[in-house]
């Protein structure tokens, strides 16, 4: 059957017309690709949590901290498999905008409950036996150049001074969900020293991270906890370590609702563009498929015919958007990788792409498609000569 | 008028049609457009018979109703009322789907503008309406390369629409129109938009395929030259057949 030639001749018919539809295709693909990979990347904290992990903040807010004295007292709560404890450090690397998160954790414990954290053995024990090592995620490792046994000083911003570390490990991600950008040292060291120079600070931890058996029970867990510590002079707040990284995302939620109908926006957009170019060529073919429906072809032929070349063109366009995807999104994840610390374009993305190619090209081709199948033939042979 | 020489001299003369039994059947056919609340009546009481291996014209003024009547004929239009039997069907009866597959084995189309289709080649376009057939590849190839054969454009049969003169084209809408070997051939001012010469050709060419191959051509025309192919002349004025031979 010469439909198929037919499709790829006619989609070229207009070589310009044809090219800038579908550029402009390939732009918001792009841009729709880039927009999804932005809302996920937002969303990545919370789809990388574990459903083992709680977190015990103080109830009040997050910026108070919770004595380390809880520790044993949580321990004691039923199901609880693990405790650990950390503060977020806040340090700056040479100057701020080399941000990358920091935190002070028990390290065995801290190890214990994140096992996607991949550390070589040797490396392992090497920060685990010196107070003042570091492990280091890949990413930020291979940013600043950092390699095991380097020196590495942290301005403190919540706590003042020049902190030194030494480079012990640098951990990989179990797999790409993992944020590779992350900063961590023994919660000792910073203790210790808050022991010298703020003795008020000491003894204090910013949040406490709990392994539990049962995910199933993790209400009950978290209730127990608080209810340990109600009417005390630092109540708690625990919660699932999804839910605890959701009340970061839902702060700038409306953003991500902004993006999100930006992304739909998009689509519609080329949707109306496609259609024109469709609606143009087949009103320009009129005559043809006139022709078409005297020699005898029905008026599925004359749908597959502007259907075919609608969904070549749009999937043309959105082929060349999602291979333009991967490379964009590698470029940004690199320059804006400290905002975006997981940041690549996810199957579901991809697939979503395909969707709106298909439905660009299929709504983009409806109207044409019932105007050309409706024409009277003699009324179709008129519009020619 | 005979005087002069005509299309069709170069054929041998002109088949008798007296004992020919009747293909087309035109019986009472009223036809009328709606242009805003106007009813404009174009054809009226239209009844006549056309005999197999006939070669009619119709002429007549603009808007007198002979494009129209083609259309009716070839079943692209409908009829207001009355019958058309072709081959013993009554088209007027036949709905989209049935007329759509009944055109596509009884009617071969040649139009004023040629009406190929320009992204396929003469062999492509020739082609078209042997896909609606059950034949295989090969044998499509040997029908449309004896069609053009039969119109003297074999060697041309790669080449695209653009690529051809008017009258080329005109022959190659010929070969299209002929390649299913269909009931019956109809033409709408198949040399309108030609020069003299190349009309000369294609009128030619018309005469051959009824004189030598018997094939019952239908044609609207202005041309009175083109006409003197035709072994009857009909005309049409403000809807109502009149009749006339050469």
């Amino acid at each position: 059957m010469r439909t198929l030639k037919l499709f790829f001749r006619n989609a070229f018919r207009h070589k310009l017309r044809t090219g800038l539809t579908v550029l402009g295709i390939t732009i918001a693909i792009l841009a729709f690709g880039m927009l999804r990979t932005m809302v996920n990347a937002w969303y990545a904290g919370v789809e990388a949590s574990s459903a083992n992990r709680l977190v015990i903040r103080n109830a009040i807010s997050l910026v108070f901290p919770l004595p380390l004295a809880y520790k044993d007292k949580i321990r004691q709560v039923g199901g609880v498999t693990l405790v650990s404890w950390g503060n977020w450090f806040g340090g700056v690397y040479i100057e701020e905008k080399n941000f990358f998160p920091n935190f002070a954790v028990d390290p065995r414990s801290f190890l214990g409950l994140y096992p996607e954290y991949l550390i070589p053995d040797m490396q392992r024990a090497s920060f685990l036996s010196d107070r003042k090592g570091a492990v280091a995620g890949k990413k930020v490792a291979d940013k600043f150049g950092w390699k095991v046994g380097d020196t590495v000083t942290l301005k403190g911003t919540i706590f003042p001074g020049n902190w030194e570390f030494t480079i012990r490990a640098i951990y990989r991600g179990k797999d790409r969900s993992v944020d590779e950008t992350q900063f961590f040292f023994h919660w000792d060291y910073l203790d210790e020293t808050m022991k010298k120079t703020t003795p008020r600070r000491a003894g204090q931890v910013g949040y406490y991270i709990i392994g539990i058996a049962n995910p199933n029970l993790a209400g009950e867990v978290s209730a127990a906890i608080d209810a340990t510590f109600k009417n005390s002079l630092a109540e708690t707040l625990t919660e699932t370590e999804k839910a605890f990284q959701m009340s970061f995302v839902s702060m700038t939620e409306a953003i991500l609702v902004a993006i999100q109908l930006v992304s739909i926006v998009i689509i519609v957009i080329i949707m109306a563009v496609v259609a024109n170019t469709m609606a143009m060529t087949a009103r320009e073919r009129i005559g043809e498929y006139a022709v078409f429906k005297t020699l005898g072809f029905g008026g599925w032929f004359i749908a597959g015919l502007i259907f075919g070349e609608s969904l070549f063109i749009s999937l043309l366009g959105t082929a060349v958007g999602i291979g333009l995807t991967f490379p964009v999104a590698a470029a940004f994840a690199d320059y804006l990788g400290t905002y975006f610390p997981i940041f690549f374009v996810e199957r579901e993305t991809v697939l979503m792409d395909l969707a709106a190619g298909v439905l660009v090209g299929v709504v983009a081709a409806l109207f044409p498609t019932w105007r050309a199948v409706r024409i009277r033939i003699a009324d179709g042979l008129r519009r020619i000569g | 008028m005979t005087d002069q020489p005509t299309p069709c001299d170069d054929h041998g003369p002109a088949p008798v049609l007296e004992n020919r039994p009747v293909i087309v059947e035109v019986r009472n056919v009223n036809k009328a457009y709606l242009r805003g609340s106007h009813i404009i009546p174009v054809l009226r009481e239209i009844h006549f018979d056309i005999r197999e291996g006939e070669f009619l014209a119709l002429m007549g003024p603009s808007g007198s109703g002979k494009s129209t009547l083609l259309n009716l004929i070839a079943g692209i239009d409908k009829v207001d009322s009355g019958s058309i039997v072709i081959g013993g069907v009554d088209i007027t009866a036949l709905d989209e789907t049935e007329l759509a597959r009944w055109r596509a084995t009884h009617v071969g189309f040649v139009f004023q503008f040629y009406n190929l289709i320009p992204v396929l080649t003469a062999f492509e376009n020739v082609e078209l309406p042997l896909q609606l057939t059950g034949l295989s590849r090969a044998e499509r190839r040997e029908h449309v390369e004896m069609a053009l054969r039969v119109v003297n454009l074999a060697h041309r049969m790669d080449h695209y629409p653009a690529q051809l003169s008017g009258g080329e084209q005109q022959r190659v809408a010929i070969a299209r129109a002929v390649v299913t070997d269909p009931t019956i051939l109809v033409a709408d001012e198949p040399t309108g938009d030609l020069d003299r010469a190349s009309a000369q050709e294609i009128m030619s060419l018309m005469c051959r395929l009824n004189r030598e191959s018997g094939m019952t051509i239908i044609m609207v025309t202005h041309d009175p030259k083109a006409a003197e192919a035709a072994q009857v002349i009909r005309h049409l004025d403000k809807g109502y057949l009149n009749h006339a031979h050469p």
